[in-house]
C-alpha cells in the first residue's frame, strides 16, 4: 500500500457549451514525481489544468490535493494551498522589471498587510529584506539575475518562458503545473528548460507537465498519462507508453514528432 | 526615488507664506492643495489598480457632508417616531468622521462593484455619485438640500501652550492643507512600496497571472478603494471647512473630471504625477485669469490635453523620469526599489 497521492483527479468531466472537453478523467500524482499529461491537440490537457487550478469548474468529479477537495475554490486559494501553475501562452508582468516580477510572484511568501505596510513595522521590514533575498535567489536559480532590471517584455522569448516558470515556482509550491514550458523553444533552449525542470524536481517540487515535445516528455517523466478525446487511454512509465498500441494509434498521422522521439529515445 | 528632492519641495512650499505673503496666491494654493489630495487618492485606484472610478467626487462629497454635519450637529427623524440627534462636534472630529464615512462607503462600493471590473465598474461609480447627489438634494431635513449647509466653523487645532486655536488666517489653513497632503502622499507611498502595493500592480498588469500566484483579487481591490475613499473624504472635509459651505454640487461630475485630468496629465501610477498635474491644473486657471478669460483658457487646456495625450501618453512625470539616468537598487540592498513606478 503506497502513500496517498499528492494530487488525485477523480472522474472529472467538463463541458464547454455543448462540447464535451473532458469526458471522464482520473489520474494521480504522487509526491516527488514528474508526471506528464500528453495527447493530441484538443485532447483536453489545458482544460484539465484549468480545472485543477480553479480557472474552470468541472461538470462532475473531484480534484483532491493532499486530501482536500479543490473544486469550486478560487485560483488564489488553490495557489495558497501549494499548487501553482504556469501558462501556455507566455504570461508575465510585461511592463515591470524582471526583479519586480519575481517579487510579485513571491506574494504568498509574505504576510504584510495594510497596517504593516503603512507603519513599516520591524517585522514588515525584515520580511521585505527576506523577500528581496528570495527574489534574487529565484532569479539566480533560473539564470535571469543579470536581467533583473530589464522590463520583462523586452526579454528574449526563451527568457520570457523561463521567467514564466520562475514566477510559478517562486513561492515554492508543493505541486507545480507547467503548461507546455518548451513551446516555441529551439533545441538548446529546450535542453535548458528540461534542466530547469529537473532542478526543480531535485529541490523537492512535484511536477505535472503538459508538453508536446515528445523527446523531452520521454526523458523527463516518471510517469505519463495519455489523453485522447477527453479520456485517459493509457498511463504508465515512458517505456510502457512508447509500446502501447492505443497510444500509437491515437498519434499515428497526428503528430509527426512521435516517430522521431521514438527514434531519439 | 531619493526622498531628498521631495522633502526640499515640501520645505519650499512650507516656507512660501513667509517669503511671499500674498493672500490671493495662498488661497489659490490651498484649494489646489485640496484637489491634489483628491488626485492622490484617485491615483491609488486609477494608477495602481487600473480601475477608473468616475464617481470619485462621491467620496469627496461624502467627506464634505460628514464633516459639515458632524460639526454643525443635526436632529432628524429616522421613522417610527425615532429621532437621531448629534450635538455639534469639534472640527477635528468632523475630519475623522469624514475619513470614516467615506472609507466605509468605499468598502461597500468595493465589495459590490468589484464583482464587475473595467467599464462596468466605471458606470457603477458614476451612478453612485449621482445617487448621492440626489440624496443631498432631497433629504432636506438633514442636508438642507439646495439651500446648502452654511456657517461652517473653520478648522481648529490644539496647540501646546495655546489650547484650541481656530485657523482663520489664510496661511494657517494653507499649512494645514499642506500637512494633510504630505501625510496622504506618504500613506500612498508606503502602500505602493510594499507587498500590498505590488499585489495591486500585479492585478493591474495581469489579473490571471496575479491570481495564479495567490493574490486575492477582491481583497486587494477593496483595500485600495477604502484607502482611496478615506483620503478623498479627508480632502472633502478640508474643502468644506475651507469654503465654509457645502451644497449638493460637491457631487458634480466636474470635480471627478478635474481629479482625473490632474492624475492623467501628471502621470498615473507615479507618486508625483497627481502632485505635478494638480499644481498645473489647480494653479494655472486662477493665476492666468488676468491674462486670458477663463473661456479662452479652457479651450487652450483642451488643446493642451490632446497634445499631451498624443505626445506624452503616460503623463509628465514618467516622461521626465525617462530622461534621468536609471537608478538601480544594488544587489542585496534593502532599500525599496522604485520600479513599481513602471507605467
Amino acid at each position: 500500500m503506497s502513500a496517498p497521492p499528492l494530487l488525485s483527479v477523480e472522474q472529472v468531466a467538463v463541458q464547454i457549451g455543448g462540447l464535451v472537453a473532458i469526458a471522464d478523467l482520473s489520474f494521480t500524482v504522487a509526491e516527488g514525481e514528474v508526471v506528464s499529461l500528453i495527447g493530441p491537440n484538443g485532447a483536453g490537457k489545458t482544460t484539465a489544468f484549468n480545472v485543477i487550478t480553479g480557472y474552470m469548474r468541472p461538470r462532475d468529479g473531484r480534484v483532491r490535493f493532499r486530501g482536500q477537495d479543490l473544486v469550486g475554490q478560487a485560483p488564489e486559494r488553490i495557489a495558497a494551498a501549494g499548487l501553482v501553475r504556469s501558462f501556455q501562452r507566455t504570461s508575465i508582468f510585461g511592463r515591470c522589471t524582471v526583479f519586480e516580477n519575481a517579487r510579485m510572484a513571491l506574494h504568498l511568501r509574505g504576510r504584510t498587510g495594510l497596517l504593516g505596510a503603512l507603519l513599516r513595522l520591524p517585522a514588515a521590514r525584515r520580511e521585505e529584506a527576506r523577500l528581496q533575498e528570495e527574489a534574487w535567489a529565484m532569479l539566480d536559480f533560473v539564470g535571469l539575475a543579470a536581467r533583473a532590471d530589464t522590463p520583462a517584455e523586452s526579454l528574449a522569448y526563451g527568457e520570457q518562458r523561463r521567467l514564466g516558470i520562475a514566477l510559478a515556482a517562486a513561492a515554492a509550491p508543493q505541486l507545480l503545473l507547467l503548461d507546455e514550458p518548451a513551446a516555441g523553444l529551439n533545441p538548446s533552449e529546450t535542453a535548458e528548460c528540461m534542466a530547469l525542470i529537473r532542478r526543480l524536481r531535485d529541490r523537492g517540487t512535484t511536477i505535472l507537465l503538459v508538453e508536446h515535445d515528445m523527446a523531452m516528455v520521454m526523458r523527463i517523466s516518471d510517469r505519463i498519462v495519455v489523453l485522447n478525446q477527453g479520456r485517459v487511454i493509457a498511463a504508465g512509465p515512458p517505456a510502457e507508453i512508447r509500446e502501447d498500441p492505443d497510444v500509437i494509434r491515437a498519434y499515428l498521422g497526428g503528430a509527426p514528432g512521435w516517430e522521431s522521439a521514438h527514434a531519439a529515445a | 526615488m531619493s526622498a531628498v528632492p521631495g522633502w526640499c519641495f515640501v520645505a519650499a512650499m512650507a516656507a512660501l507664506p513667509l517669503v511671499l505673503p500674498d493672500l490671493y496666491l495662498l488661497s489659490v494654493l490651498t484649494s489646489a492643495g485640496i484637489f491634489i489630495i483628491g488626485a492622490i487618492s484617485l491615483n491609488l485606484l486609477l494608477g495602481y489598480t487600473g480601475q477608473l472610478s468616475l464617481g470619485h467626487a462621491a467620496f469627496f462629497g461624502l467627506g464634505a457632508y460628514a464633516s459639515a454635519l458632524a460639526s454643525l450637529g443635526f436632529d432628524i427623524g429616522i421613522g417610527f417616531g425615532l429621532r437621531l440627534t448629534l450635538p455639534p462636534q469639534p472640527v477635528w472630529i468632523g475630519f475623522l468622521a469624514a475619513i470614516a464615512v467615506a472609507g466605509g462607503f468605499g468598502w461597500l462600493l468595493g465589495r459590490l462593484a468589484f464583482r464587475v471590473r473595467g467599464a462596468y465598474f466605471v458606470i457603477i461609480t458614476i451612478c453612485f455619485a449621482q445617487v448621492l447627489r440626489m440624496v443631498a438634494l432631497n433629504w432636506v431635513e438633514l442636508t438642507q438640500g439646495p439651500m446648502a449647509l452654511i456657517g461652517l466653523s473653520p478648522f481648529s487645532l490644539w496647540l501646546p501652550g495655546q489650547g484650541v486655536v481656530e485657523l482663520y488666517a489664510k496661511n494657517q489653513t494653507y499649512w494645514l492643507v499642506l500637512g494633510v497632503a504630505v501625510l496622504c502622499f506618504l500613506v500612498v507611498r508606503q502602500i505602493v512600496h510594499s507587498r500590498v502595493g505590488r499585489a495591486l500592480v500585479a492585478l493591474r498588469e495581469n489579473e490571471t497571472l496575479a491570481r495564479s500566484v495567490g493574490i486575492r483579487v477582491t481583497h486587494y481591490l477593496v483595500i485600495a478603494t477604502v484607502v482611496s475613499a478615506g483620503i478623498a473624504g479627508a480632502a472633502g472635509s478640508l474643502f468644506a471647512h475651507n469654503v465654509r459651505i457645502v451644497d449638493p454640487d460637491v457631487f458634480l461630475f466636474i470635480y471627478t473630471v478635474t481629479m482625473v485630468i490632474m492624475v492623467i496629465t501628471g502621470g498615473k501610477g507615479t507618486l508625483w504625477g497627481p502632485v505635478v498635474g494638480g499644481l498645473i491644473f489647480g494653479l494655472l486657471p486662477d493665476l492666468l485669469r488676468g491674462a486670458a478669460p477663463p473661456e479662452a483658457q479652457w479651450i487652450a487646456y483642451g488643446v493642451a490635453m490632446i497634445l499631451l495625450v498624443m505626445f506624452l501618453p503616460r503623463g509628465i512625470v514618467p516622461a521626465i523620469a525617462a530622461l534621468m539616468p536609471a537608478r538601480r537598487p544594488g544587489r542585496g540592498a534593502t532599500a525599496s526599489p522604485v520600479s513599481q513606478e513602471a507605467p
